[in-house]
């Protein structure tokens, strides 16, 4: 199962972070360093594989974001590289043309999607149009949440 | 209270910040602002404010009094709300917060029942067409039955709808919702395949089921992309798991070596960690990947040389010694740090394997002291000394070897340890001039003595080496002619030395050449050869507590000859004192009577002042006992008296099965009023087939003289399992 995902930008900034396991507060934030630090500390052409403590780290950087992945030691690394690229490619087609920007500005979308794909460290979902229909009806919902019409049969 | 804005206005505010003084005051502002909205009553923007909240967690901030508004969030009707307050919760309540525990209010039944529950449940779920489900079945089943080996027992009738469905999405043409670069649901497919693993794993009959569909996944999967070679890296490591049949085996090796030609490093990678598995059964199909490999270690990158590193100290054979030494001694001088310590260790441990000769052997150790002597582990300087001692046509090589590297660089430690060992054993064949295997080269006394004394005064000496360095000008005082006064001048210099034990050393010395003059030559006669293997040989490396029973016996007790005493808990020193006590004649007749214990290291730097001495006799070990065989895993136990009431116990273990053992740990227990202290134990890691063991002493005190038991509970994991089991020892071997 995957542990915990990491997105931070070049400069060690923090973007999203979603833990499988439960884990401290203060522990999270040690990991946090010891990731931006490993991963930023990488050449550019190296190997996307890292082993920390017990786990294994699979990282790709996406233009001036990188995803950090630590899976078990029995997970399958190049299946993780595939999940990483999964999830980048349902937040291109939820953002439209998804930049460092759109995650920063709608965090909370990117947190929903990740959790219509991921659950408890496993992948939940393996249809790419499913998730993005999952995500479609949720906003539509909150849509229908905030309009007035709706407000007005509560009261009615 | 300023009015609160939107998310993206904050956002943006923060972003633009110059300094971080000016964050904080934004974020702290915002905060207040957010507090004041949670205590008014419900409006419209809580989800803004809590999604606020949540950024500036995630910047690092404290965000603790968001918490209960998580909880009323999630119970508002509102599915905005909802969402975010879910959001929140599951980013805030990480802690041991009451609100976790009213959340996530645990069932407590265990998971066996848990199993029994949903397993029929699973069953049924893999008739499934959705993906998603069929995903999420398979994931249960695989955590079911590596749970329980019950239900794994009853998952193995699922093989063949597993074929069956694993045929379908390999066979299957395009279809748009699953497919990634032309590969149907490889997420599935790889689930599946592990789930296949594990029920073949140790199955005739399951493993014989999947033979085909394996043999169609490797040869059909299109292994352009990632996903396809990572569809193909878990039917490899399927295939080599279940007790597949052997074309298939070589399929497996043979997409394994493709890998390893592959340009993406990432594959590699893979490929070495996989036959990094193989390598122990299948060893003949790695060894003809073994030019590849080799050239990995020069790879750049750190993780693919550290695979490389490892597959190729397990490549190393008697037929490839030479030329693999040779490129890992290439690697040795250009490796990165971290991995220096563990490239030595391993070119020792296959030089000692598979010496061709001696000469050999001690060359590349040399080569290794000069190159990365200073992460060499400690027992190598004594390992070397014996190894020297015992090549005694190679002496003469040797020591002009040494005095060379010592001319050339005093910094490694461990080389220039040795360097002068040698030397102080061995300077009349230096000094003679002439040796067979090297080129002579002429020395003087007083070139020896000049490198001698460089070694001494230099700050880049440890302790230790200073210490060697001036018992060996002591011991060529016998050895050379001319420049005795020499060297009773710096004997006499370092007797007011600030280092106490070289002090010590200088004044005993010093006592030598006045009052014992008439003993000097016997004392400080050539060492005779050391035995390998003689009990208490591993003490320097199974006790952790530094050796701090020294005790110098002064020399002017004329009665013991014996200068420096070291204890060792194996040796029971009053017997050897006892014995000793009229003055010893030529040293050659105590030094062949007595097996000589080799030099210890210690952490200590007297650990080395044996090297004057003639040798100790430890205690006969009593021989081992078998107490537990089981599941390709012996302990035995010896013991051996220390005291009335003392004993002390070496448990060793051993690992006869072909997977590696891990996280190996012992316990014990003994009778109340019996005192037992277990020091720590040489590893936890037991290599398949025996190739090393794992050895822990426990020191027992039965001052009561109660009939001794001992309980011992083993502990470790094989194979991704954990196995513990208990045995009691009634009686112990004592003689």
């Amino acid at each position: 199962m995957m542990r915990f995902l990491l997105l931070f930008s070049r400069q060690g900034k923090l973007r999203l972070q979603k833990w499988f396991t439960p884990i401290p507060e203060r522990e999270k934030k040690k990991i946090i360093r010891e990731m931006t630090s490993l991963v930023l500390a990488r050449q550019p052409r190296s190997c996307n594989f890292l082993h920390w403590k017990d786990l294994k780290i699979i990282y790709k950087r996406y233009a001036s974001l990188y995803f950090c992945l630590a899976i078990e030691n029995q997970e399958n690394e190049l299946l993780a590289l595939e999940v990483i690229h999964r999830y980048v490619e349902l937040l291109d087609k939820y953002f439209g043309n998804v930049c460092e920007l759109d995650i920063i500005f709608n965090f909370e979308k990117a947190y929903f999607i990740l959790d219509e794909f991921l659950m408890g460290g496993e992948i939940q979902e393996t249809s790419k149009q499913i998730v993005n229909r999952c995500i479609e009806s949720s906003d539509m919902l909150q849509e229908d949440d905030s309009s007035e019409w709706y407000e007005v049969e509560l009261f009615g | 209270m300023s009015p609160s804005v939107p998310l993206q206005e904050m956002i943006r505010a923060i972003r633009s910040a110059r300094t971080q003084c000016e964050e904080r005051g934004v974020i702290q502002r915002e905060c207040a602002a957010i507090r004041a909205q949670f205590r008014q009553a419900d409006n419209g923007g809580r989800s803004h404010n809590l999604a606020k909240l949540l950024y500036v967690h995630m910047l690092g901030y404290p965000a603790h009094f968001g918490q209960m508004e998580c909880v009323r969030m999630i119970a508002s009707p509102r599915y905005s709300e909802k969402r975010v307050g879910y959001l929140g919760a599951m980013m805030l309540l990480d802690e041991k917060q009451d609100a976790s525990l009213l959340i996530t209010n645990s069932i407590k039944k265990k998971v066996h029942d848990l199993g029994e529950l949903f397993a029929p449940a699973a069953r049924s779920l893999l008739s499934e067409k959705n993906h998603g489900v069929l995903h999420g079945a398979v994931v249960l089943i695989t955590e079911l039955c590596e749970r329980n080996p019950e239900t794994l027992e009853r998952f193995r009738k699922t093989v063949p709808d597993l074929v069956q469905i694993m045929k379908g999405l390999v066979i299957s043409g395009y279809s748009p919702e699953h497919d990634v670069a032309g590969i149907s649901d490889p997420f599935l497919q790889v689930r599946i395949l592990r789930l296949l693993r594990i029920l073949g794993r140790n199955n005739e009959a399951a493993s014989d089921a999947m033979n085909d569909l394996l043999a169609q996944v490797a040869t059909n999967t299109d292994s352009t992309k990632t996903v396809g070679n990572a569809v193909l890296y878990e039917t490899v490591l399927t295939v080599l798991d279940i007790k597949s049949e052997s074309g298939l085996r070589v399929l497996a090796v043979n997409i394994l070596g493709r890998f390893l030609l592959n340009n993406d490093r990432n594959i590699r990678y893979i490929a070495m960690t996989s036959l990094q598995r193989i390598v122990g059964t299948d060893h003949n199909a790695v060894q003809r990947h073994r030019g590849t490999i080799v050239d990995c270690l020069k790879d750049q990158d750190a993780s693919v040389k550290r695979r490389a590193l490892e597959l190729s100290l397990a490549l190393v054979s008697a037929t490839n010694i030479r030329s693999m030494m040779k490129e890992l001694l290439l690697f040795l001088s250009s490796c990165p740090p971290e991995l220096k310590s563990q490239a030595a260790s391993g070119i020792f441990n296959a030089a000692e394997r598979y010496a061709p000769s001696q000469r050999w052997h001690i060359d590349t150790i040399l080569h290794v002291l000069t190159t990365a002597g200073g992460d060499v582990r400690d027992e190598t300087v004594p390992n070397l000394i014996q190894l020297i001692t015992n090549t005694s046509e190679l002496h003469c090589y040797t020591v002009h070897k040494l005095y060379r590297a010592l001319l050339t660089d005093i910094s490694q430690q461990s080389l220039v340890q040795v360097a002068c060992w040698c030397i102080g054993e061995y300077g009349d064949l230096l000094l003679r001039g002439e040796c067979q295997e090297t080129e002579p080269v002429q020395v003087t006394e007083d070139d020896v003595l000049d490198a001698l004394e460089t070694v001494l005064q230099s700050h880049m000496s440890s302790p230790a080496t200073r210490g060697f360095a001036l018992t060996a000008t002591m011991k060529l005082s016998t050895r050379i002619t001319d420049n005795v006064d020499r060297i009773r001048s710096i004997v006499s210099i370092y007797g007011s030395c600030i280092d106490v034990e070289l002090q010590q050393r200088a004044v005993e010395y010093n006592a030598l050449f006045k009052k014992y003059d008439h003993m000097r030559a016997a004392v400080l006669e050539r060492m005779p050869v050391i035995e390998k293997n003689s009990p208490g040989h591993t003490n320097g490396e199974s006790t952790k507590e530094a050796v701090k029973e020294i005790q110098p016996a002064k020399v002017k007790q004329a009665e013991t000859l014996l200068p420096q005493q070291p204890t060792n808990q194996v040796c029971d020193l009053l017997d050897l004192l006892g014995g000793s006590e009229e003055p010893l004649q030529p040293n050659s007749a105590a030094g062949s009577t007595v097996p000589v214990l080799p030099i210890s290291t210690s952490s200590t730097a007297g650990g080395d002042l044996l090297d004057l001495l003639g040798g100790l006799e430890p205690a006969p070990l009593t021989p081992a006992v078998t107490v537990y065989e089981k599941g390709g895993v012996t302990l035995t136990l010896s013991s051996e008296k220390q005291s009335d009431s003392g004993l002390m116990v070496t448990l060793t273990a051993s690992n006869s099965t072909d997977s590696d053992i891990s996280s190996f740990t012992l316990q014990a227990a003994v009778p109340k009023s019996v005192q037992l202290h277990m020091k720590a134990p040489s590893g936890d890691f037991l290599p398949a087939r025996g190739a090393a063991k794992v050895t822990q002493m426990v020191v027992l005190n039965n001052p009561n003289k109660v009939n001794l038991k001992m309980r011992i509970r083993v502990s470790y994991t094989s194979q991704g399992s954990a196995v513990q089991d208990t045995v009691q020892v009634d009686s112990f071997p004592e003689h």
